[in-house]
């Protein structure tokens, strides 16, 4: 039972008072071990001159404690025994570090103001989209590709000099949830294509000949799932029919070796196929987009985490027919890679690699005849995982821009 | 005039706003999938090429590249965090240098491997040789490792930011902590950051223990950890682990209870794993 009393007159003070400093007030956490401590905390509420401001009632106990009352209340816990620790140690610091972390995550005005070294949100990401195609009106467009399971649009950046229907180079981002250093290295590598367009020799020759489409969010629904409910979501939000679990593995969903080894016919698993190849609609409509346009030369889908550069194939141990190739290239993107950090990738195929894994995109677009079929799997190798910091998704962008640029290239000089 | 808005406010402070959301999904997905049904006869080809696919166990020299001596080194990993962990010292694996795999009659598998370790925190790396044994046979047996010719790398001293940290919580403060370590963007307040060390050698023992060669486990994330009373001189806790299991992708959740001191290092005294939690059910809160 609340004791409404004090909560009246937190209330109080919280709407008459003027703004106080709290400069130097702390907080802490009382634990006390048995109603005789908790009696014991209470009586210094009755101790106006003490001034605590107690936020939290059900113990632990939280309360506020001004600098002039420190040393007085810490020496009658401690004298009494009574577990507490400081959560907050200065809490005018705190709040001003709020204020200031809020002002600079206000959403950005452009692409120069956006905070590429932070995680954001999915409503972030489209406009983020849309200031970059408003900004770059000659070389960006966006086209809607799709709708995912729960209506988002599935959009698709161009980046284009012109032409018709140019050979093209195809990235995505974001296809499993939780890997939010490849959405977040998406937004990265828009920016860099822009900024590096009639900058970087290499790029500008890409582009005056190429045209590069980028999904940053496959999977939006997902991705929205991981800031609001589960930080670990993996799958679409797909309701399987008969099933109380939701959502199918859009990386196992496509025709390459459909149900084999390597994804499971259980809703429940993280590697769900789905109910038939191409069933989900994030899936079905890169397939859609890829057969209608005809003329993609490099397909690259990126992922985290392991650091590793992978080809086909995932669903069988038979080699690519251009293996030798795409192992050869594949190096050449990991030394570039490895240049700017000294970030150690492994490469080879996916079912030698890491697992066999049916069903799995560069599969499927090998087999289509996009020969330079990549998967990224990018930072770390496990010690944060996919809850990799933020600080580490610009330097993790740069580096794979590299390896992304080596295959981009190699694909514009070998045309096929 | 104040007091009434003051009296509003409290009452609608006590109003809970219960918002339900549920999902609808549509029907049917888009119709356009039943216009073009994917090719059947190539499916067919596919399916069974894969179906093929046993998991062919690697034998004689591996490459250190591939999974089944990366898989096997992560063992060691765990191992060398179990046996040696500390809140100051935590392993990982850097490379696999050579690896080679036996059929040992009829009681299992066994790979010899050379590896390159490094200790986090003080970002220092050194070669080991490593033998990891999986049993085979219906028994759910733990795996067995030895490690030598890894000596420096084990010597690091930690010990006075372990001492510090074993008298401060030991009479002192208490840890308790509902955040999750790292949070989603993977950001650990620095205070936190030795016991979500601790945390993971914890949960060094049961990722050793479940480990097969069809595994590669780490922990994606301590979904909360409290002190309990200290006992014979140890720091005792209890703890929440998310895992990661890489090949299944799936996320099994523990709960720990373990005792750590600088003396004794990292002691497991229960382990229980919870059940998968079907989505459906919308959390609590979210995190």
């Amino acid at each position: 039972v609340i004791d409404r009393a004090p909560f009246f007159l937190f209330l109080w003070k919280k709407i008459f008072s003027k703004d106080p400093v709290l400069v130097m007030h702390q907080v802490f956490r009382i634990v006390p071990k048995d109603d005789v401590q908790l009696a014991l905390v209470r009586v210094l509420e009755d101790i106006l001159d003490l001034e605590l401001d107690f936020w939290r009632w059900v113990t632990p106990v939280d309360v506020r404690v001004p600098s002039h009352s420190l040393q007085v209340v810490k020496t009658y816990l401690e004298n009494h025994c009574i577990k507490y620790f400081t959560m907050i140690k200065d809490l005018q610091a705190l709040l001003d570090e709020e204020q200031r972390q809020m002002k600079s995550i206000a959403p950005a005005g452009n692409t120069d103001t956006f905070h590429y070294t932070t995680y954001h949100t999915l409503s972030e990401i489209y406009s983020f989209q849309d200031m970059l195609v408003a900004e770059n009106p000659k070389l960006v467009s966006k086209t809607v590709i799709g709708q995912s399971y729960e209506g988002r649009p599935l959009n698709v950046l161009k980046f284009s000099t012109g032409g018709s229907n140019r050979p093209a180079i195809w990235i995505d981002t974001g296809i499993h949830a939780r890997e939010w250093v490849t959405q977040a290295s998406g937004i990265v590598f828009a920016k860099k294509i822009v900024t590096e367009y009639g900058t970087d020799s290499a790029v500008t020759e890409i582009l005056n000949r190429m045209d590069v489409f980028l999904e940053m969010v496959v999977n939006p629904d997902g991705y929205h799932f991981t800031h609001t409910n589960n930080r670990m979501w993996r799958k679409n939000r797909k309701q399987n029919r008969g099933s109380t679990c939701v959502g199918v593995d859009l990386n196992r969903n496509w025709n390459a070796g459909f149900g084999g080894h390597g994804s499971s016919n259980n809703p429940c698993s993280e590697i769900y196929r789905g109910t038939r190849a191409h069933s989900e609609p994030e899936v079905k409509s890169i397939v859609n987009f890829v057969r209608s346009h005809g003329n993609i030369k490099a397909f690259i889908s990126i992922h985290s985490y392991s650091q590793m550069l992978l080809f086909p194939y995932g669903y069988t141990r038979k080699p690519a027919k251009d293996q030798a190739e795409l192992d050869q290239v594949a190096q050449k993107a990991i030394t570039a890679l490895a240049s700017l950090y000294g970030t150690s990738y492994r490469y080879g195929s996916i079912i030698t690699t890491i697992y066999q894994s049916s069903g799995g995109s560069i599969d499927w677009t090998y087999n289509q005849g996009i020969k330079y079929s990549y998967t990224f799997e990018l930072r770390d190798t496990g010690h944060f995982g996919f809850i990799l910091p933020a600080n580490q998704i610009v330097p993790t962008a740069n580096e794979t821009w590299l390896a992304l640029k080596v295959i981009m290239d190699h694909t514009f000089k070998n045309p096929y | 005039m104040g007091l009434r808005r003051a009296i509003v406010l409290v009452a609608l402070m006590e109003v809970t706003w219960s918002l339900n959301v549920t999902t609808i999904g549509p029907e049917t997905v888009s119709t356009d999938a039943s216009a073009h049904p994917e090719p059947a006869e190539e499916n067919t080809e596919q399916k069974e090429a894969a179906a093929a696919e046993e998991d062919v166990m690697a034998t004689g020299e591996l490459n250190p590249n591939h999974y089944p001596a990366q898989r096997a080194a992560k063992l060691v990993q765990h191992y060398l965090n179990a046996r040696y962990g500390s809140p100051y010292k935590l392993f990982g694996l850097k490379e696999v240098h050579s690896g080679n795999a036996e059929e040992v009659a009829d009681s299992g598998r066994k790979y010899q491997l050379e590896i390159s370790v490094h200790e986090i925190i003080s970002n220092t790396k050194e070669k080991c040789s490593a033998e990891v044994f999986f049993p085979s046979g219906a028994k759910q047996l733990s795996p067995q490792v030895q490690v030598s010719a890894c000596e420096e790398i084990l010597k690091l001293d930690a010990k006075s930011e372990e001492q510090a940290l074993y008298q401060q919580y030991k009479t002192n403060k208490t840890v308790r902590t509902e955040e999750r370590l790292p949070d989603s963007y993977g950001h650990i307040d620095p205070e936190m950051t030795p016991f979500w060390h601790l945390s993971i050698v914890a949960s060094s023992f049961i990722m050793l223990k479940e480990s097969t060669e069809n595994t590669l486990y780490n922990v994606a994330q301590v979904a909360n950890i409290t002190q309990l009373a200290t006992e014979n001189d140890q720091l005792k806790f209890d703890c929440h682990v998310l895992l990661h299991e890489m090949v299944s992708q799936e996320i099994p959740q523990w709960k720990l209870l373990f005792t750590w001191s600088p003396a004794e290092g990292v002691k497991v005294l229960h382990t229980e794993q919870l059940p998968h939690v079907h989505e459906f059910e919308k959390r609590a809160k979210p995190n």
